[in-house]
């Protein structure tokens, strides 16, 4: 087990039912609700990583979740480098994770 | 009337934007965010309404009545998702602002620029994150993203989790993981009975004085012992182990100065690491506007909350981390002078006193909580400083004794420590640490950024020439 999402009828905070939505993370759809950043989404769906660097190839996902770090830029709707843990999911947004390789040098 | 544009939307800047409409200036309230509150307020969005949300908070309904005034005032413009990518100082006037508005990052955004007679900068800090071995690995996280999701989503970031580093914002973090459904295993805070005493002993009511904080606290404690919290003093998380993600860290008993005791280190499992060592201050907008940065990197500011530069104010974690009741207050002060009063000003005695008694609050967390040098002693030569370039602590440290760096951008330029996308905001201090330019000796400091954000291409055109019309540019961000 890891990250998830306080089921509403836990939480003391007595939020309204939420509304669900869908996005697509690499083409697989992940549920989540209304209002959620994508990281929310990545998070609860139990994705921990949804990024490779480019010099060593390891996996990052969120870090700072306020906006600061860019550790967890995706893809969304075709445009690049958006920071998930700032941009709200809305039904239906196409998520790419990314991978940017370093350009390789040729003599 | 005058025109006051306030940048950020915490404590400080709501305090200011009420401030500044109640001298009777007409305001503009910018946020990236598109809610208000900061993230001391970070709250659930408008699609997840919650009856008792005011129970995830401290001073919720000071917020509550802020917003309201503000968003129900005709002569309050505010401005939500509005990113701010640079400040043109002004020459005897308050600087121009530029800001992209519109969903975070979006490549459609548009462009506004502002040109007030007067700016509150309010922009607030971040998370300060020593490295330590694995703090790259994904599940470890700063304490303030499992803050915010855990108050601003409900997400807790881990099941297991181990919160660690220093100073008094671990307690409500865990309390924000608990009451998210998470097991805290303890709190790990790296200063010692001595320096907790050192720090709060001189002057205990700026801890406990207050019936506010007093009730903060005990609302802490009292949530540990339900939660049966541990809060471990002397101790830090020193490594996280794992291959794609954390699985356990090593915890060891730390020495005054911060250095691992030798033969204490314990290894426990948990899924999640929440790590803060204090707050670095969000300076790259006022130090574009010109404003004096003092020796321990905050902005200068006099009683009026007035930078070094004319028409241009601060308030907030950005002059001294002091937490929320001294940014409400001192967002008071600076809201009203940039509206052209003065703190002398009887409508302002009761704002003064509060920010006059909440002065000395940042340099008791210094005292108790600060970062002490012997945190080096746990890094690795392998171990990442900068996260976006990957610059591991060894070759930092060789590059640095083979070149005889001495200035921050050289090394910068010769091994890519902060030249990231994030701009040296994570690293930035720390790399100054290591190479022993705190303090202000060199003063190219790590928080110059000319381009306070990255911007697309297409975005800058339309914001330089708007009669032209807006093409989308795919393509990578740029990162200058």
């Amino acid at each position: 087990m890891a990250a998830r999402l306080l089921p509403f009828g836990d939480d003391r905070a007595r939020p309204a039912a939420p509304t669900p939505i869908e996005i697509s993370v690499d083409g697989v759809t992940a549920t989540g609700v209304a209002g959620q950043s994508i990281a929310g989404v990545l998070l609860a769906s139990g994705r921990l990583d949804w990024r490779r660097t480019s010099s060593a190839g390891a996996p990052r996902g969120l870090f700072c979740g306020i906006g600061v770090c860019f550790d967890c830029i995706v893809t969304v709707n075709g445009d690049r480098d958006v920071r998930a843990c700032m941009r709200r999911a809305a039904d239906g947004d196409e998520v790419l994770s990314q991978h940017d390789s370093l350009p390789e040098v040729t003599a | 009337m005058t025109r006051v544009l306030v940048i950020g939307a915490g404590p400080a800047g709501l305090a200011a934007a009420a401030a500044a409409r109640a001298r009777g200036a007409s305001v503009i309230l910018l946020d990236a965010a598109d809610v208000l509150g900061g993230q001391y307020w970070r709250h659930l969005p408008a699609e997840r309404p919650a009856a008792d949300e005011r129970i995830l908070h401290h001073g919720w309904s000071t917020f509550t009545a802020l917003r309201d005034r503000l968003e129900a005032d005709a002569g309050c413009e505010i401005i939500t998702g509005a990113q701010v990518w640079a400040i043109e100082a002004g020459t005897d006037a308050a600087p121009t602002v530029h800001a992209l508005i519109g969903p975070a990052d979006g490549g459609r955004r548009r462009g506004r620029s502002f040109t007030p007679d007067a700016v509150v900068f309010a922009t607030g800090a971040h998370d300060r994150t020593l490295p330590f071995p694995g703090w790259d690995l994904p599940g470890v996280f700063t304490a303030g993203a499992a803050q915010a999701f855990a108050k601003g989503e409900r997400v807790a970031v881990g099941h297991r989790v181990v919160v660690a580093g220093a100073g008094p914002f671990l307690l409500p973090v865990a309390a924000s993981l608990a009451q998210t459904g998470a097991r805290v295993l303890g709190v790990y805070e790296a200063s010692r009975t001595s320096g907790l005493l050192r720090g709060w002993l001189p002057k205990p009511w700026q801890l406990l004085g207050s019936a506010k904080k007093g009730g903060e606290l005990a609302g802490y404690v009292g949530n540990h012992v339900r939660n049966r919290i541990p809060y471990r003093l002397g101790r830090a998380v020193i490594a996280a182990h794992g291959t794609e993600r954390v699985e356990a860290v090593t915890i060891a008993r730390l020495d005054a100065g911060w250095a691992p005791i030798p033969g204490t280190e314990r290894r426990i499992a948990a899924d999640a690491v929440c790590v803060s060592h204090g707050f670095t201050p969000r300076l790259e907008l006022p130090i574009a506007a010109g404003c004096r940065v003092t020796g321990d990197g905050f902005i200068s500011v006099d009683a009026a909350q007035r930078s070094s530069v004319p028409g241009v104010y601060a308030a907030g974690e950005i002059t001294g981390i002091g937490g929320a009741d001294a940014a409400l207050a001192e967002g008071g002060v600076a809201g009203h002078c940039a509206a052209g009063g003065d703190p002398s000003d009887p409508a302002l005695r009761t704002t003064v006193r509060a920010r006059d008694n909440a002065s000395g609050f940042a340099a008791r967390i210094e005292a108790a909580h600060g970062i002490r040098p012997g945190w080096q002693s746990w890094l690795g030569d392998d171990t990442i400083v900068c996260r976006c370039e990957e610059v591991p602590y060894g070759r930092l440290r060789d590059i640095a004794h083979d070149t005889c760096s001495s200035g921050l951008r050289s090394l910068k330029l010769s091994t890519r420590a902060g030249l990231g996308i994030c701009q040296g905001r994570i690293c930035g201090r720390t790399v100054e640490h290591l190479l022993g330019t705190a303090g202000g000796a060199d003063p190219v400091r790590s928080d110059r950024r000319p381009i306070a954000a990255p911007v697309r291409i297409g975005e800058l055109a339309a914001t330089l020439s708007p009669q032209e019309p807006i093409e989308h540019v795919q393509g990578k961000g740029t990162n200058v």
